[in-house]
């Protein structure tokens, strides 16, 4: 037989998995445990349980109607054409349908168990991923990134209201923590892939604006990310251990982005500078979250009082 | 379909199967432990 296997062949459990993007989620998972963690007020373990299972549920959905859409873009790139569907492992029809079930039930979920506000913005936050960003925005704009990082910075929120049941501006600032992050995060990557996305016309800063502009993008974003990473203690809603915590690594992360924006990469560059950014930018956002919570232990539960 | 894509397909077949087994009945499990939540509320 000459067609795909994934005609004939049921499609490996195991592939439905790599289709929710289990790298992304754990970030996902844990920024958004951290929402719920860090929010005032009580929730039942049980609940609480349930408002991450659907978060996770939502971003797994949102993940593989990612990979419907986005097949061919992923056939063509090296990092990408192993998945499930440019791979041959599995019908594409099967990757809407999986997204779109687990998306419907991770609302529904939301909503019966948790909270019709958090499940609200749950589902906002899946459209935004699947057709603002995926199939309106990232072919089209160079912006795409800024753009995209919107749907990675609703997990914290949707935690923590689904605790408050309530959009204060607590929320709000961690959604813009990971929003202004995800820039300098992603284009740290996409100099370093820069070929790839070339090839497969996707319009990534650094293939439409040039590397210097990304580089000067980049710090600029850095420098802004501190005051809005540090904003939670400014207006009263964390302690100073979150506070110092936030200073440092921003400190850090403007300090790890001075090399990338001043430099320019050679031929046969080995990209140190941003590949160390791109790793360091991880760790910021698990420490940061990190930090929140400790924060709220310390102080929210007596620790210190 | 060859004999070894034979046995491929009732492996995958059945592990698909079992995987779901597992879901389905940690629905359930969920939805009974929440509904005692729900009433305590």
């Amino acid at each position: 037989m000459s067609e795909s296997p994934a005609l004939y062949l049921p499609t490996d459990w195991r592939d439905f998995v790599s289709l929710t993007k289990p790298r992304v989620m754990s970030l996902v998972i844990f920024t958004g445990l951290c929402g719920l963690l860090a929010a005032p007020g009580y929730i039942h373990p049980l609940v609480g349980f349930v408002a991450v299972l659907c978060i996770a549920m939502g971003a797994g959905g949102a993940a593989a109607l990612n990979q419907w859409w986005e097949a061919d873009i992923d056939a063509g790139m090296k990092r990408t054409a192993g998945r499930p569907i440019p791979g041959g492992r599995m019908r594409r029809t099967d990757a809407r349908d999986f997204g779109i079930a687990l998306s419907v039930a991770s609302v529904g979920l939301m909503g019966v168990a948790v909270s019709w506000l958090a499940a609200a913005i749950l589902a906002v936050s899946i459209v935004y991923y699947a057709v603002v960003y995926t199939i309106w925005l990232k072919p089209r704009t160079p912006q795409n990134i800024v753009i995209g990082g919107g749907a990675g910075a609703f997990p914290p929120m949707i935690g923590w209201i689904a605790v408050t049941h309530d959009i204060t501006l607590m929320p709000v600032l961690l959604f813009a923590i990971i929003f202004f992050w995800t820039p300098p995060h992603f284009w740290a990557l996409a100099l370093f892939v820069q070929t790839d996305y070339a090839k497969v016309g996707i319009p990534m800063m650094p293939v439409v604006k040039g590397e210097a502009s990304t580089r000067r993008q980049i710090i600029a974003y850095a420098v802004l990310l501190l005051p809005i990473a540090a904003a939670p203690w400014f207006i009263g809603g964390t302690g100073a251990v979150y506070g110092a915590v936030a200073m440092l690594l921003s400190l850090a992360f403007i300090a790890l982005s001075v090399p990338v924006a001043l430099r320019r990469a050679g031929p046969g560059d080995a990209m140190k500078p941003e590949k160390r950014l791109f790793a360091f930018s991880v760790l910021y956002l698990f420490a940061l979250f990190a930090a929140l919570v400790a924060d709220r232990a310390i102080y929210g539960q007596g620790v210190f009082a | 379909m060859t004999p070894e894509e034979e046995t491929e397909f009732k492996r995958r077949r059945k592990s698909r199967n079992v995987v779901l087994a597992a879901v389905l009945v940690f629905f359930v499990l969920l939805f009974y432990a929440l509904t005692f939540v729900q009433m305590g509320r």
